[in-house]
């Protein structure tokens, strides 16, 4: 029997890989990869606690957090491209013009 | 008993390839399997009785924000790979150390944190129709109208912003 708590726990694994990956990559494109992992994370709980609950909200703010996802990915990937530009790197390690 | 199968199948593919996701030397094969990824998420929705969600996931996950992505890594080819220079102050070990803490965290509350979720109420008085699509269809237009129309603000915004970061000069 699958309760929710297992899609909690399958929800809660992904959405760590995802902070591992933005913890420990250099890679600016795979730190981003990881941010949709952590928001696919929230999407699967939400998904299934509306399964739940038989209740259909929660797959109405799954479909917001895809379109803010989206929003996401363009402005950060237009920021990687406009600072690739600059200093022809994706290295994180290597951005740190606004550090003091 | 199916259920069960289909659901640990999906699990141990979702978790495997998010592994793979951030394990991957190469930034392409990262961005492929990030696509695989997305469609065992999208087929646990579909278990899970969500179809629209599960559609809407394979439309713009799978086939918008990873093409968008590999066009980045084609714009940014990478001549000399990204972790070659390293951060003598950086501290990967503490990255696991707090990945590690958030995992404890979930796990407790997880734990000790669950509330019994109260049995599944009568569904909303006036939704006039069945089936996924149309229900959350009918919840979009309905209750949820403004967070819709500022979700729709919000890519035109971004849509903007992105048009004139990417721009070589305004």
């Amino acid at each position: 029997m699958i309760t929710p708590t297992h899609y909690m726990l399958l929800s809660a694994a992904l959405f760590i890989i995802g902070v591992v990956g933005v913890l420990v990559r250099r890679n600016i494109i795979i730190i981003f990869m990881s941010i949709e992992l952590i928001l696919n994370a929230v999407n699967i709980n939400l998904v299934a606690l509306s399964n739940q609950l038989q209740n259909q909200v929660g797959q109405v703010f799954a479909i917001f957090v895809i379109a803010v996802a989206a929003a996401e990915a363009a402005v950060g990937l237009g920021i990687i491209l406009a600072f690739y530009r600059n200093k022809e790197t994706v290295n994180i390690d290597e951005m740190n013009l606004m550090r003091w | 008993m199916g259920d069960a199968i289909a659901f640990y199948t999906l699990a141990a593919f979702i978790l495997g390839f998010a592994i793979l996701v951030i394990s991957t030397r190469d930034t392409v094969h990262s961005i492929l399997f990030l696509v695989l990824d997305f469609l065992f998420v999208a087929a646990l929705y579909v278990l899970l009785g969500a179809e629209f969600v599960a559609v809407i996931q394979v439309l713009v996950y799978a086939g918008g924000i990873v093409v968008l992505y590999l066009f980045v890594v084609m714009l940014v080819n990478l001549k000399r790979p990204p972790e070659v220079y390293q951060d003598p102050n950086r501290r990967t070990r503490m990255g696991y150390a707090l990945a590690g803490a958030v995992l404890v965290e979930l796990a407790a509350i997880a734990t000790w944190g669950y509330v019994t979720p109260p049995p599944p109420a009568a569904a909303p008085s006036a939704m006039p129709v069945t089936g996924n699509t149309e229900q959350v269809g009918w919840l979009l237009y309905t209750s949820y109208l403004i967070p819709f129309e500022v979700a729709s603000m919000l890519l035109l915004v971004a849509m903007i912003g992105a048009i004139v970061l990417a721009k070589r000069e305004l």
